[in-house]
């Protein structure tokens, strides 16, 4: 398992190479990616993502152990980004193998219905008009209620 | 013990850490004291269904008791991912 909280760029194509290299016994891996969406009023300039250091890393540990405890996964890589993004910009990565599609799928799914409301990130988006923090969605608290 | 604050919360109480002697018994006694203390903390506080707390980086809630606590931290509802 790999937990990464970080504020510098990271590359997607390499990152999943290296997560699924040298590895005979997982005949499934599933990557997801989040990135840096625009508004509606295409004039976001600049995401900024602030997080609770060190209590970060343990709540994206423990979801990360739960995810194992609840699927066959032969590895587990969770990749969060915060600081300033752009529209475009990579956020984060979750990865994991599994023997079977269905649980690397499901456990995917899983750790991010719980980063996107258990781990201590706020984004603030700023736009040539002023700054708002993101509220969070009644649907993402109501996604946890399915695992 | 040490108090943080994040996001909004922090931006309205004006700071981002600070360190706090009480004897406040429960999350929910500490903030009614800062509360007291001054009109941003009350603005901050004004709604705790939009606020969450975090005892030593574990989720908590706000009856829970404070004793043996170093750091106490609140913040709005995540948005990760």
């Amino acid at each position: 398992m790999r937990i990464a909280v970080q504020e510098q760029e990271f590359d997607l194509g390499a990152e999943a190479n290296a997560f699924a290299a040298g590895d005979n016994a997982n005949g499934a891996i599933v990557t997801f990616t989040g990135v840096v969406r625009d508004l509606a009023s295409g004039d976001l300039d600049v995401m900024e993502i602030e997080h609770y250091p060190g209590m970060t890393e343990r709540a994206l540990t423990k979801i990360a152990q739960e995810a194992q405890m609840r699927w066959s996964l032969g590895d587990v890589l969770v990749i969060h980004r915060h600081g300033r993004l752009a529209p475009g910009d990579r956020i984060m990565m979750v990865a994991t193998a599994s023997p079977h599609r269905k649980d690397a799928f499901e456990a995917a799914e899983y750790l991010m219905d719980y980063l996107k409301s258990r781990a201590p990130f706020w984004k603030k988006e700023i736009t040539t008009s002023g700054a708002d923090w993101v509220a969070a969605k009644d649907e993402d608290e109501d996604a946890l209620t399915r695992w | 013990m040490d108090v943080l604050y994040f996001a909004w919360v922090r931006e309205r109480i004006g700071l981002p850490k600070e360190r706090i002697e009480t004897n406040a018994a429960t999350v929910s006694d500490l903030v009614a004291e800062l509360s007291a203390r001054e009109e941003r903390y009350a603005a901050a506080f004004s709604d705790l269904s939009a606020l969450r707390v975090a005892l030593d980086q574990e989720l908590s809630d706000f009856d829970a008791p404070l004793s043996g606590v170093r750091e106490v931290a609140f913040f709005p509802p995540m948005t990760g991912g």
